[in-house]
C-alpha cells in the first residue's frame, strides 16, 4: 500500500498540472477576454485565488505522497 | 442555534437576491453591476477561507467560546444592517458599496463560525459520541436554508406584492437581530470547551496556530488530506444535491419556480434527520466509509438520477391530450401568445411566444416554457431529490467529527476550518460555473445528452476524493499523539 501511495503521488502532481492548465487556459483566460464585467471578475478570481489554492495544494499533496509522508507508519 | 442563525443570515441574501439587485444593484449602472458580481463571488467562496484563518487563529489562542460569539455578532450585525441601508435611488453609489462590505463581513463570519461550533461541540461531547453530537451542527446549513425560505414566504403572505417590494423584503434581515440576541443569551451562559480550558491551564495552547498548522509538515499533510480526501468531495456532493438540483429543475426541466422550491423543500425536510442518523452511525462503525460511501453512490448514480429527472418533464415521451392557445396580447412592447398543453400523465406545459417590437431584439421571437408536474411524476421527482439529500447527509453528517479528530486541540480550530471552507466554498462554489461551461460545450458540439454534461464536474471531483480518501485515510478516529 505504501508503494501504491508513492506511485499515486506522481498521478496527483500530473493532475495538479492539468488542473492549472484547465483553470488558466480553458476557464480563466476565456472568461477574462469576453469583455463582460462579471466574466472579468470571475476570471480574475479563478486565476489569482482558486487556481493557486487547488493546483498548489494538490501538487503538494502529491509531493508529500511521493516522499512517503502518508505511509502507514507515519500516520 | 447560533450556527443555524448564521446560515439563515447567509442564505437570506441569496434567497432575496432578485429584490436586492433591483434595490442596490441596478443593471444599467456598470459600477453597481460590478459591485454586485463581487458581492456574489467574493462572499460566496473567496472570503470564507480567510474568515476560517482569521477566526481559527483567534479561537486557538483566546478560546472557542469568545471567538464564535464574535462571529455570531458580526454575522447578525451585518445582516441587520443590510436591512437598514437606503436604496440606490436614495444614496446612489454608497448603497451597493455598503452592501458589498457587509456581505464580505458575512462571508468572514461564516468562515469563522463553523469551525468554532464544531470544535466546541466535539470537545464537549462524551467519549464515543462526537459523531452524534456534532451531527446536529451539520443539520444547521440545511435548516438555515429552509428557515430563510419559510420566513420569506411568511412575510410575503402577510403583505401585498407592492408592500413586500417597497419595504417588506427588509423584514427577514431585521428579524436576524432578534434571533442573534436570543442566541447571544444562550451562548453567554455556556462555558469554555473543557479540552481547550485544560490545554490553556497547562500552558499547552499555541502562540502561532497559523505557523503550526501550515508551516509544519506533519500537520500540513493532514490539512491536505482533509481537503482532498474528504472536504472537496463533500463540498461537491452538498452543492449538487442542494443547489445544482434546484438549478436543473428550473433551467433544464423548466419546472415552475414555486414547484421546484416546494419539491426541494420537502426533500430537505424529509432528509434532514439523516444527518443525525449518519453522525450517530459514524460513532459505531467509523467516519471514513460512511462519507466515502456517500461519494461513491453519488459518482455511480448521479447520471441515471438526472436522466430520470429530465425524462419526467420531457413531453416528447408523453401523449398530448389537448392544447389551448390564448389570443395574442401586447405586454411591455412585445406581442405575447400563450399556449397551454396537457398530457396524459397530468403534466401541463405553458409556452409563451414573445415577438419583440422594440430594443435589441426587435423583430425577433423568443419562447419561454414552464412545466408543471402532477401525480406520480411529482412524487418521483421528490424521491429523486431525496436520494441526493441522503448522499448529502452521508458525506456531511460525520465530517465535523472527522475533521475535529484529525487535529490536536491547540491548532484544531485553525486546521479544520480551512479545508472545510476551501472544500465547500471553492470546490463546491465553483460547481455552477464549471458545470455551465461543460454543458455549454456539450450543447455546442451537439452531444445528445448535453443536459447531463454539467455533472462531469461533481462526478470527477467526488471520484478523485473517493480514491484519495479510501487509500490514505485510516478508519480509526484519531491519529496518534493528537489528544
Amino acid at each position: 500500500m505504501n508503494n501504491l501511495k508513492k506511485l499515486l503521488g506522481i498521478v496527483w502532481i500530473i493532475l495538479a498540472i492539468y488542473t492549472a492548465y484547465f483553470s488558466i487556459f480553458e476557464l480563466a483566460l476565456p472568461k477574462i477576454s469576453t469583455g463582460h464585467q462579471e466574466d472579468l471578475v470571475f476570471g480574475i478570481i479563478i486565476l489569482c485565488i482558486l487556481t493557486p489554492i487547488i493546483s498548489l495544494g494538490l501538487g503538494l499533496f502529491g509531493y508529500y505522497s511521493l516522499l512517503g509522508e502518508y505511509d502507514r507508519e507515519k500516520m | 442555534m447560533g450556527t443555524l442563525i448564521e446560515w439563515y443570515d447567509f442564505f437570506i441574501f441569496g434567497s432575496l437576491s432578485i429584490v436586492i439587485s433591483t434595490k442596490f444593484f441596478p443593471s444599467d449602472n456598470p459600477t453597481a453591476a460590478f459591485l454586485s458580481t463581487l458581492a456574489t463571488f467574493a462572499a460566496g467562496f473567496v472570503v470564507r477561507p480567510f474568515g476560517a484563518l482569521f477566526f481559527g487563529r483567534l479561537g486557538d489562542i483566546i478560546g472557542r467560546k469568545y471567538t464564535f460569539m464574535v462571529t455570531l455578532m458580526l454575522m447578525g450585525g451585518a445582516t441587520f444592517l443590510i436591512g437598514c441601508i437606503p436604496s440606490y435611488a436614495s444614496i446612489g453609489f454608497w448603497a451597493p458599496l455598503i452592501v458589498l462590505i457587509l456581505r464580505l463581513l458575512q462571508g468572514l463570519a461564516l468562515g469563522g463560525e463553523y469551525g468554532g461550533a464544531a470544535t466546541y461541540v466535539a470537545e464537549h461531547a462524551p467519549v464515543g459520541q462526537r459523531g452524534y453530537w456534532t451531527s446536529w451542527i451539520q443539520t444547521t446549513a440545511t435548516f438555515g436554508l429552509f428557515i430563510s425560505l419559510v420566513v420569506i414566504l411568511l412575510t410575503k403572505s402577510f403583505l401585498s406584492e407592492t408592500q413586500f417590494d417597497s419595504w417588506g423584503w427588509r423584514v427577514p434581515f431585521l428579524l436576524s437581530l432578534v434571533m442573534v440576541y436570543v442566541s447571544y443569551l444562550i451562548r453567554k451562559k455556556m462555558k469554555e470547551s473543557p479540552e481547550f480550558s485544560k490545554a490553556k491551564a497547562e500552558g499547552k495552547t499555541s502562540t502561532n496556530p497559523l505557523k503550526e498548522s501550515f508551516g509544519n509538515r506533519y500537520n500540513l499533510k493532514f490539512v491536505l488530506l482533509a481537503l482532498f480526501g474528504a472536504a472537496m468531495g463533500q463540498g461537491v456532493v452538498w452543492y449538487t444535491g442542494q443547489f445544482y438540483s434546484m438549478s436543473f429543475m428550473k433551467t433544464v426541466m423548466h419546472l415552475q419556480s414555486d414547484q421546484a422550491d416546494t419539491i426541494l423543500g420537502i426533500a430537505l425536510l424529509l432528509g434532514t434527520p439523516f444527518f443525525v442518523v449518519f453522525g450517530w452511525l459514524s460513532d459505531k462503525v467509523g467516519r471514513k466509509w460512511i462519507m466515502l460511501g456517500g461519494m461513491l453512490l453519488a459518482v455511480l448514480t448521479y447520471r441515471p438520477i438526472y436522466e430520470s429527472m429530465y425524462q419526467l418533464s420531457n413531453v416528447q415521451q408523453k401523449t398530448k391530450l389537448n392544447e389551448t392557445t390564448t389570443p395574442s396580447t401586447e405586454q411591455n412592447s412585445a406581442i405575447v401568445t400563450i399556449t397551454k398543453s396537457q398530457y396524459d400523465d397530468g403534466t401541463e406545459m405553458t409556452s409563451s411566444k414573445i415577438q419583440h417590437q422594440t430594443g435589441e431584439l426587435k423583430g425577433k421571437e423568443t419562447i419561454k416554457t414552464t412545466t408543471h408536474l402532477a401525480g406520480k411524476n411529482y412524487i418521483l421527482l421528490v424521491a429523486l431529490i431525496f436520494i441526493q439529500v441522503i448522499y448529502i447527509t452521508m458525506v456531511y453528517g460525520p465530517i465535523a467529527a472527522f475533521l475535529v479528530e484529525l487535529f490536536p486541540v491547540k491548532i484544531r480550530y485553525t486546521s479544520m476550518s480551512l479545508p472545510y471552507h476551501v472544500g465547500n466554498g471553492i470546490f463546491g462554489g465553483l460547481l455552477p460555473a464549471v458545470s455551465t461551461y461543460l454543458t455549454t460545450n456539450a450543447e455546442a458540439s451537439n452531444t445528445p445528452q448535453f443536459y447531463l454534461a454539467g455533472l462531469g464536474y461533481p462526478i470527477i471531483i467526488a471520484a478523485v476524493c473517493f480514491i484519495i480518501g479510501s487509500l490514505y485515510i485510516n478508519n480509526k478516529s484519531t491519529p496518534p499523539n493528537h489528544e
